[in-house]
């Protein structure tokens, strides 16, 4: 399924956009803390990591495959609460619940995927927002079970027997599980699959035609991408050590779908760059305070107005016509 | 027990006719663009909440009524023309974006220009509750109800006797054919966004009275007004109504009797069984997609 | 190469970007002056709350700081907008601790941002005064977290003990969908039982639901209801009351303390004549006894409130305003902003008077209120009226 360990014929491994990309991405994730100062800091990074898993996966289906996804929250609600109440109520050891819930959260996408990929444009885009709804409100309802609107707390994370706790730890394992799912959908992305999804993406009738099963690999990719949302999911309840309903609301989906778009579609490294900014960009606009709101709806507007495709492939554009 | 239907009746249709109102938004500026606004519930928060204001300047009712709907319709018009049109060629993801950050940015601004508490509007004709087949309802609601059968006949007149409205319903139905009889379609969709909201406007002021209004009513307004749209059949007119009287309906009847917790519920389950066996809607035209 | 290109420039995009962020995020560096830290949610859902507060704390600091501040210092306020985001206060908490690095910290509007914010002021032994309601936040007693609001618990006894006054004890619950709500529910369900109070009927609206008439008309259908509690927020308790009215319902409707406020009778109308609800003096500071103790102390947060904001005062700020002065008290006691002392110092509050009521603290009682802090109010011709207090 994923590609061979064949080097690319024209460019040596360190140039190739998969290796080389990625040894980039580690080589900032490595240095980052050289700036941080305080755990302040490394929260933010921790959160811009668990988003920009998030992304990935999600620019998997929207940049690559074209589809969309309104709802995508609710997989990251889904896999948070799974892992919670597995290892809080139930007395899971909680790596085991992390891979129960995202096992569970895989089989509903897989479940759901089938009839909802049939919908295309406007008509998918309404039932993944009515889906990712359904399950913000069941989650928020079932207050026995979930704490509901209050939320409830987190037992920490055990890997072999050590506790994960701590900012920096946790910076460390977040930053390897980015690594791992970028290594992923970018192996994804140049093999015979990812062809065909960006086959489909262009034309789903002449992909059809010319003999690829749309469906199959639609839903293929849709599992992979809530994957991705209920690992992140699980992993931000394990980190946050508490989670409330807000985690699957539809808000948070329209933040994610907007980190997709702003980094760059069809780009899993934009996506990790959209994830950044607008992780970052509320931080650094509490100076804003009430004016928050419109700066982001205004920037929405305009980064999809004059940069349809997005922040990075844009800039690479600019500087692929200026290297010429 | 038996007035418990006609009571569970009376909120729905109630209910029911802000929704069909906010649904006909939608399917006007669909069908001038195929484009799916995210911010016609907040056209409905535009309007409530201008006319709180002009309520408050000592304005009389009629007058702020109408210049609610106004000031809505502009903002409707200005969407369209720095928003929607600056990205003709734009995909429908790009679309939606753009639309769910106008939605954004309006809230946002509301939150500024008024403030974020919950404001209520005086009823057009008093608070008496009216008796009815054994339940009883607020003169409110049959403003509503009234409000919303006078606006289906003025459209249906609208789009069948004026040249703007026939060159809109052209539009609705092949934009190219329509182009190439001469039909402006940008002066189409740009009246599309400004009727859609002032259609939006008028669902605004008549609900106040009875749910209040606030900077963020759009958001769920919006939602369950797309669901009834989607459920009458995204586009056609008669089946906005549809969709939203039986949404409203189906809501209330579902409050009583099964579960009032998960009402919300109703609205968005019932869009995904329609979206997954016949997502047309109960009214909508067969789509065909052209390779 | 153009490959390459996009990915090198992406790095290069991300690694700007962040550098770029962490400059903009400039630490105050100043030593000398009190900082005292709060996350609040000034907007969405729970605005109703932050909003008041917010004001609250700025104006006051402003009058402190202009009186010479505390033990000679001033005060400086840091205060983050969480949005009622449990996530975002968790964040806010960490910055105001780590990067902020506040003396005290006086914040969390709800009980959701509040939680998320415990773990961290235990681990940095940073004391806490919540402005939230659940009574989750001090039960079990955590050492460093304290609260001014009196507990939704103390709402359901007060009504309760109300009703068994007036020999109401078949009652129909009404609840929202929202974390007060069903906090408050849950607490009333617990404890009707010790006032003789039977829990007949139990129902539930969403948060932004605009027509409760179908779940009235269940309340209205079930035989035995003597009247009706409405536990909640916001504005789905006005439009309970409204459908009440309309519906033509004549048993006795409560509400609950989350919407004491002049706002509510402004959004029901006449139709909130005659319910009664929990609240603190505050609200009725005006016509308050003169031998109140609690008359000074609100009718002056009532008149500056309004005089500056010109919009009524509420429930909320006054707890703010009691947060603030609780911390102030205690910087004073404790002579210092040492973590340890100043803990102490407000865990051995006694007697301090309030717009929540009078604060009398324990290692025991992080919130310091009894039942007398509440008033049982009625509303009648627009207005509030103090019900004449039964034995309890």
């Amino acid at each position: 399924m994923f590609a061979s360990r064949r080097q690319d014929a024209t460019n040596p491994w360190w140039a190739s956009s998969r290796t080389g990309g990625i040894a980039l991405l580690a080589l900032v994730i490595a240095l980052a803390p050289l700036a941080i100062s305080n755990n302040y800091f490394y929260d933010v990074a921790i959160i811009v990591g668990l988003n920009a898993i998030v992304c990935v996966g999600l620019n998997l289906l929207i940049g690559y495959a074209g589809q969309i996804s309104l709802g995508h929250a609710g997989f990251v609600g889904l896999g948070a609460y799974g892992s919670a109440l597995l290892a809080s109520r139930y007395g899971w050891p909680p790596l085991a619940a992390l891979v129960a819930a995202t096992a569970g959260v895989a089989l509903l996408a897989f479940v759901v995927g089938r009839p909802i990929l049939r919908l295309h444009g406007h008509y998918l885009a309404m039932a993944t927002l009515g889906l990712g709804i359904i399950v913000s409100i069941v989650i928020s309802t079932e207050d026995g079970l979930t704490g509901g609107p209050d939320g409830m707390p987190v037992p920490p994370l055990a890997l072999f027997g050590l506790v994960v706790q701590g900012e920096r730890t946790w910076y460390w394992v977040v930053g390897g599980c980015l690594l791992l799912a970028v290594w992923l959908a970018q192996n994804l992305i140049e093999s015979p699959i990812g062809r065909a999804l960006r086959a489909l993406h262009t034309s789903e009738i002449a992909a059809e035609v010319a003999g690829i099963d749309s469906a199959r690999h639609k839903l293929m990719v849709f599992v992979v991408s809530a994957v991705f949302a209920a690992v992140a999911g699980g992993l931000t309840a394990f980190y946050a050590g508490f989670i409330t309903p807000a985690k699957a609301s539809f808000l948070h989906s329209i933040e994610l779908v907007t980190m997709v778009v702003f980094g760059g579609m069809a780009s899993t490294f934009g996506a990790v760059v959209g994830a950044a900014i607008l992780t970052v960009l509320p931080q650094v606009l509490t100076l804003l305070k009430d004016y928050e709101m419109v700066v982001f709806g205004a920037l929405m507007m305009f980064t999809m107005i004059f940069l349809p495709l997005g922040v990075v492939p844009t800039l690479a554009g600019y500087w692929r016509r200026g290297a010429r | 027990m038996d007035s418990q239907w006609t009571q569970f009746l009376a909120g729905g249709l109630t209910a029911g006719s802000v929704y069909a109102l906010v649904a006909l938004g939608y399917s006007i500026i669909f069908n001038a663009s195929r484009v799916i606004n995210f911010a016609q519930g907040e056209f409905v928060m535009i309007g409530g909440m201008s006319a709180v204001s002009l309520v408050a300047t000592g304005v009389p009712m009629p007058i702020a009524v109408a210049g609610a709907v106004v000031i809505a319709s502009i903002v409707g018009l200005l969407l369209e023309k720095l928003a929607v049109e600056r990205a003709p060629r734009a995909d429908v993801v790009t679309l939606i974006i753009i639309t769910i950050g106008a939605s954004i940015f309006l809230r946002g601004l509301a939150q500024l220009v008024w403030d974020k508490a919950i404001h209520p509007l005086p009823p057009f004709s008093g608070d008496q509750p009216i008796a009815v087949l054994g339940a009883t309802i607020v003169p409110q609601s049959l403003w509503v109800l009234g409000a919303m059968v006078v606006i289906v006949a003025a459209l249906s007149w609208f789009f069948g006797r004026t040249l703007l409205g026939k060159a809109m319903l052209a539009t609705s139905h092949n934009r190219l054919a329509a182009q190439l009889v001469g039909i402006d379609v940008a002066k189409v969709l740009f009246a599309s966004f400004g009727l859609a909201a002032a259609l939006g406007a008028i669902a605004g002021v008549l609900i106040a009275p009875i749910t209040f209004t606030s900077y963020d009513v759009g958001v769920m307004l919006g939602l369950k007004g797309f669901a009834a749209a989607i459920l009458g059949g995204l586009g056609s007119f008669a089946g906005a109504i549809v969709g939203g009287l039986v949404l409203g309906l189906l809501e209330s009847l579902s409050a009583g009797y099964v579960s009032s917790a998960y009402k919300d519920v109703v609205a968005f389950l019932i869009m995904l069984v329609v979206l997954f066996f016949r997502p047309r809607g109960i009214l909508g035209a067969l789509q065909s997609v052209r390779v | 190469m153009a490959v390459i290109c996009k990915a090198r420039v992406s790095m290069l995009v991300a690694a700007i970007a962040f550098s770029g962020a962490i400059c903009a995020v400039v630490p105050a560096s100043a030593q000398e002056p009190i900082r005292i830290g709060a996350f609040l949610s000034v907007t969405g859902p729970a605005a109703f709350l932050g909003d008041p507060e917010q004001k609250t704390l700025e104006m006051y600091i402003e009058r402190i700081n202009a009186a010479g501040g505390v033990t000679g210092r001033k005060l400086q306020l840091v205060v983050y907008d969480d949005g009622g985001d449990a996530d975002k206060a968790r964040t806010f908490t960490k910055r105001l601790l780590e990067q902020d690095k506040v003396d005290i910290i006086v914040g969390g509007s709800t009980t959701g941002t509040t939680m998320a914010a415990v773990p961290l002021v235990e681990q940095a032994q940073v004391p806490l005064v919540s402005l939230a309601g659940a009574v989750v936040i001090v039960e079990p007693t955590k050492k460093w977290v304290f609260k001014t609001p009196h507990t939704d618990r103390m709402a359901c006894e007060k009504i309760f003990a109300d009703m068994r006054g007036r020999k109401l004890t078949k009652v129909a619950l009404i609840s929202g969908a929202g974390g007060f709500d069903k906090s408050m529910r849950g607490e009333c369900l617990k404890v009707a039982g010790k006032y003789g109070v039977d829990i007949v009927a139990d129902e539930s609206y969403g948060a932004a639901d605009t027509d409760m008439t179908a779940q009235l008309t269940k309340i209205k259908g079930t035989p035995s209801v003597q009247a009706v509690l409405n536990c909640g927020f916001g504005q789905g308790p006005a439009i309970v009351t409204k459908n009440y009215k309309q519906l033509g319902l004549t048993t006795p409707l409560y509400q609950s303390h989350g919407v004491a406020s002049k706002e509510f009778i402004k959004l029901a109308g006449d139709a909130a004549e005659g319910v009664r609800l929990p609240a603190a003096a505050l609200l009725v500071a005006d016509i308050l006894p003169e031998s109140d103790a609690q008359k000074p102390v609100v009718v002056a947060y009532k008149r500056d409130y309004e005089a500056k904001y010109k919009s009524d005062v509420s429930t909320f700020g006054g707890h703010a305003y009691d947060g603030l002065m609780l911390a102030v008290d205690a910087i004073k006691r404790a002579g210092g902003t040492d973590k340890a002392k100043l803990r102490d110092a407000l865990e051995s509050t006694r007697g301090y008077i309030g717009t929540a009521g009078v604060v009398n603290m324990s290692s025991a009682d992080h919130m310091g209120l009894d039942l007398t802090a509440f008033r049982m109010l009625e509303v009648r011709n627009g207005g509030w009226v103090l019900v004449k207090e039964t034995a309890m």
